[in-house]
């Protein structure tokens, strides 16, 4: 029941109305669809965000379980086959299982940089209980043949391997040549990054599965594990079974057991789906809500500009309720549109993107999930939005008397507005005050249109802002934290005989050791695994910088920690902090942090190397090194690495880099193309709306003036200088809202692996500004085709 | 078009408006209707001409196209001469702005200008145009300057367009039910102010109106009827507004 009408369901439909419906809709069809683009925006982002999260994490669920993905690790130097029963008995351990795992490096013929990587065995008798991996070609290999092996689907494709191959490979200082049975998928792999490294390269890392028995003889621990790997009761905590692991494993050298938070494929996955659902969580409710407060206004002056038909219908004698009704059907249509197209692009774009991370990530298999809810919230919002504005409008023109609404509007009163005071301002010429007290008559209707057009250009800076972030963070770890062209890790400690034949090889131009333990670190109640770095004083290649990118080195006997451990730990510099060493004899010590730096990629602490030697009471060793090299040389240089012993790794800084530039180009360079071809479409809902209605509004006005003799030129004036003064105010507003948002962005979305630094670039605004400005100054172009269509003697004959 | 400016000897012998076979038609085929149906007209200069005729006989028609609004279908139309029949947008434009001066049945004053600013709207753009204060004396209205239209009467809404219309010295003044919407008092004085505005400035006046009393005022009255010119009547003696039987 409306109003003072009677509202009979039998002429819910009155078939006149519905003509006029219809034909309203044509004739607002720019306006009815700018709408609905807004909406679409809205409703797709929602969509899109839901659905690709969604969608990873059921995958990444379903995958895990499949091939009963390890909650625990724990690697030790050796221990006997026969813990595992003790392993087992662990209360809260599910299903477990030993291995070997060795460092490997590839020769693959025609590659000159040398391939790391890792072997892991396989248990000889049926499927490993946990951890188990996907065949996409081949077979497992067979017991008893020693050169049998697996590897790793992504490091096959790249180099063209299949299975009835063989591959050349150094695994505990000596040759193999093992012949590929079976590429594979694995679920611990789905992000195949090397230890220790930044980003995954599929030529540059690769993993080969090879029988228990074989393994294990090649790498001299016959009877023995180098790994336990363990799946947890649903619900157990898992530090109560990594503590008995521990307790379990220390006499084996094991340098402390972790969880899937540590196991850096899965950390990568997780910091991706962190950052994912932070802009699903943030990005579509600004989108929706714009899209409803915009669909809401616009419909209300739509709705507003046909109150004389309105007092019509009435005087024909239709219902308040009909003619409500009438507008809500018209409101709803614009919705429906939206809605569809939204539903359609944000699942079609969901599974778009859903498919992408799927190949990015390797995973066997898709499931492309939406909920029903997220369809459902869509739905719900549309209709608040687009039926209430609808709605509101129509109920707001359907009390007025039809006699009233019949009669035209008396000329809106500028007296009372603060824009009458123009008068005094000589300067301006009429047509400028014309445009000033049109903004000024209505603030909230001009501060709408501001407020949508900075929200649009503050949305293109806030998720433009990922990709100048990006920039600084790349730019600060490869070319000022990590300088180096090539890092060299060593199976074990060696003396510093190896560092300076590392120094003899071809090609090196500069070279700084590194020494790395495994520490646990303890502050109070809070307890943290990490690597103790020693680097030398006025290292220049491997270094921790701040933000500004000056080095940050450690005094004498202390530590420099970065922000992110230190804000876990809750330490300060100035503090001390107990260091366990989980290696070798496994000392531990009180030593004080000098200094706290936010570092923007990983963790970090560091001391000088001399200092970590002498508190290991350990002599002059090194882990590894970081070489600066002639890129003239490299060929040799890698030839030589390849075959020296004891090498377990080798990684190439400026192919990380490229790669690493590719990899967020992929992933977050996707969404963020996504969100800013949204907030595009939101600029253009709200300019093109403001001043289509603006025009409609005006209509009369602006045929006036034409008839006056004032050129179109100066007509267009009038009319676009309004949106023209708007647009410009609201290029600041938008850049301090871009500039919020982004704020945001950096302090949300930082996780383990991540710190986003708050930069944006003058390139940034300008181009969200360039965005706004094109899009205003074509819908501005579109309008004013219409002015020349004016209809001059139409103004002679009618009132405003 | 070139300016006319240069043409403006007021000889009462050359018309100010000529037409010849003049003819407007809306739409085509079946549809088709002919609002002009081959109109001859001479319009002297200084003169103030009334229209009369029912609704839909072609006053209006004929307006919009001697006001520059509206192109003809077929036939001529010269102003002080020179032929528009065929002029450009942009020329039309240049000679409403130059030359004519509108007063329309609903105002239509820019409802965010004060009186004032509205006649400087168009004193602003014109040539040699009188001052806003100058106009709106004219019309008696220089006390109601600093208003905006929501707040003047009907009256005064219309005698501030008179003022507008008259600020640029138009050459002609053309102008549709300008009483149409006004009670008899208020129309009284807005004739009057016309009529004044017709002996200062000289401009010929032209007037559409349904109150054959307002003819008696004019010194032409052309009768419409049917898209054609039905009647010319050239008044001896011309009433004043203020003795109008409304």
């Amino acid at each position: 029941m409306v109003g003072g009408g009677r509202f009979d369901m039998a002429r819910l439909v009155p078939r006149k109305l519905d003509r006029k419906l219809l034909r309203d809709l044509w004739a607002t069809k720019m306006q009815a669809i700018a709408i609905a683009f807004v909406v679409a925006a809205g409703i797709a982002v929602h969509v899109v965000a839901a659905g690709m999260l969604d969608s990873l994490q059921e995958t990444r669920r379903a995958y895990y379980d499949r091939y009963r993905f390890a909650d625990v690790w724990a690697p030790v130097v050796r221990a006997p086959d026969r813990l595992l029963a003790g392993i087992r008995d662990i209360p809260g351990v599910a299903a477990a299982e030993t291995r070997v795992t060795s460092h490997v490096l590839f020769d693959i013929p025609g590659m000159d940089a040398p391939a790391s990587g890792q072997a892991i065995s396989l248990p000889d008798n049926g499927r490993p209980a946990v951890n188990h991996i996907h065949l996409t070609e081949g077979r497992l290999p067979r017991r008893g043949q020693r050169d049998e092996a697996v590897l790793l689907d992504a490091f096959a494709r790249a180099h063209g391997i299949a299975a009835g191959d063989t591959v050349a490979l150094t695994l505990h200082g000596g040759r193999e040549e093992l012949r590929i049975v079976g590429i594979a998928l694995s679920p611990e792999h789905v992000y195949a990054v090397a230890p220790g490294q930044l980003v995954p390269d599929a030529r540059l890392f690769g993993v080969v599965w090879m029988g228990r028995e074989a393994l294990a003889q090649a790498v001299d621990r016959d009877g023995a594990f180098t790994e336990a790997v363990v799946t947890l009761e649903p619900g157990y905590p898992e530090a109560a079974v990594t503590g008995a692991l521990d307790r379990l494993l220390a006499p084996y050298g094991a340098p402390g057991a972790y969880g899937r938070e540590q196991q850096i494929s899965d950390a990568f996955i997780s910091s991706e789906i962190t950052q994912l659902s932070t802009m699903a969580r943030v990005l579509p409710p600004i989108f929706l809500a714009v899209a409803a407060f915009l669909v809401n206004v616009v419909l209300t002056r739509l709705v507003a500009m046909e109150r004389t038909e309105i007092g019509l219908l009435k005087a024909f004698g239709y219902h308040d309720g009909d003619v409500v009704w009438h507008y809500v059907k018209f409101a709803g249509a614009i919705g429906v549109l939206g809605l569809a197209i939204g539903l359609g692009l944000g699942t079609w774009l969901g599974r778009q993107m859903a498919v992408l991370y799927t190949e990015y990530y390797h995973f066997p298999f898709l499931i492309f999930r939406l909920e029903a809810g997220v369809y459902l919230s869509a739905c719900l919002v549309t209709a608040l939005a687009v039926g209430g504005g609808g709605a509101l409008a129509a109920w707001r023109a359907a009390r007025l008397d039809p006699a009233v609404a019949m009669r035209a509007p008396p000329p809106p009163d500028y007296s009372k507005s603060i824009g009458a005071g123009l008068t005094r301002w000589r300067m301006l010429d009429r047509q400028t005050r014309m445009v000033f007290r049109q903004i000024l008559r209505w603030p909230g209707r001009s501060a709408f249109t501001l407020v949508g057009v900075s929200v649009s250009g503050g949305l293109l800076i806030g998720t433009l802002f990922f990709l100048d972030s990006v920039d600084v963070m790349i730019d600060v770890y490869f070319n000022s934290a990590n300088r180096q062209d090539v890092s060299v890790s060593f199976v074990e400690p060696r003396s510093w005989e190896a560092f300076h034949s590392l120094r003899r090889m071809p090609g090196v131009i500069e070279a700084e050791p590194v020494r790395q333990v495994a520490v646990r670190l303890r502050h109070g109640a809070a307890e943290e695994r990490t690597a103790l770095s020693g680097v030398p004083r006025g290292a220049r290649l491997s270094r921790m910088v701040d933000l500004d990118n000056r080095s940050v080195e450690a005094p004498p006997g202390a530590l420099v920690m970065s922000q992110d451990l230190a804000d876990k730990l809750a330490i300060a510099a100035g503090d001390l902090i107990e260091v366990e060493v989980t290696e070798g004899r496994r000392p531990v010590f009180e030593l004080p942090v000098s200094a706290v730096t936010t570092t923007l990629v990983g963790s970090g602490l560091q001391m000088e190397i001399g200092d970590l030697n002498r508190l290991l009471g350990e002599g002059r060793v090194l882990s590894g090194a970081s070489l600066r090299v002639d890129a003239h040389e490299t060929r040799a240089l890698y030839a030589r690495l390849k075959d020296t012993p004891g090498i377990a790794g080798v990684s190439l800084q400026s192919e990380a880099e490229e790669r690493f530039v590719e990899l967020l180009d992929q992933s977050l360079g996707t969404s963020i193309v996504i969100y800013t071809g949204f907030a595009a479409l939101i600029a253009i809902g709200v300019v093109y709306n403001s001043v289509r209605i603006s025009f409609s509004e005006r209509e009369h006005e602006l045929a006036v003036l034409r008839v006056l003799g004032f050129t179109r030129g100066e007509v267009a004036y009038v009319l676009l200088g309004e949106i023209a003064i708007l647009t410009l105010l609201a290029l600041p507003v938008g850049a301090l809202m871009g500039t919020g948002l982004a704020w945001g962005f950096s302090q949300a979305m930082s996780s383990d692996l991540f710190r986003l630094p708050f930069v944006i670039s003058p390139r940034t605004y300008g181009y969200a500004a360039g965005v706004v400005l094109v899009i205003a100054i074509s819908s501005a172009l579109m309008i004013r085709s219409r002015l020349d269509k004016l209809d001059m003697v139409a103004v002679l004959k009618s009132g405003e | 078009m070139q300016d006319t400016q240069g043409q403006s000897g007021r000889d009462r012998d050359t018309a100010c408006f000529r037409t010849r076979g003049l003819t407007k038609v809306y739409g085509s085929g079946a549809s088709a209707v002919h609002a002009l149906r081959g109109v001859d007209l001479d319009i002297p200069e200084g003169d103030l001409v009334v229209l009369l005729g029912p609704s839909g006989s072609g006053k209006s028609t004929l307006l919009n196209i001697l006001g520059g609004l509206d192109r003809p279908t077929g036939g001529e139309f010269l102003f002080r001469g020179e032929n528009l029949t065929q002029a450009s947008t942009r020329a039309l434009t240049l000679y409403r702005r130059r030359h004519v001066g509108f007063v329309f049945q609903f105002y239509n004053l820019m409802p965010s200008l004060t009186a004032r600013e509205n006649v400087e709207l168009v004193t602003e753009i014109a040539q040699n145009g009188l001052s806003a204060g100058e106009a709106l004396e004219l019309v008696g209205l220089e006390k109601r300057a600093d208003h905006f239209p929501a707040e003047l009467s009907g009256g005064e809404q219309q005698r501030v367009a008179i003022a507008r219309a008259i600020a640029k010295r138009p050459e002609v003044m053309l102008c549709d039910e300008p009483t149409g919407a006004l009670d008899s008092a208020t129309g009284i004085r807005v004739l009057q102010a016309l009529k004044t505005v017709n002996e200062t400035l000289g401009a010929t006046t032209i007037i559409i109106t349904h109150n054959a009393g307002v003819a008696d005022t004019a010194h032409r009255v052309i009768t419409f009827s049917d898209g054609q010119v039905g009647n010319v009547r050239v008044n001896t003696a011309r009433a004043n507004p203020e003795d109008l039987a409304w």
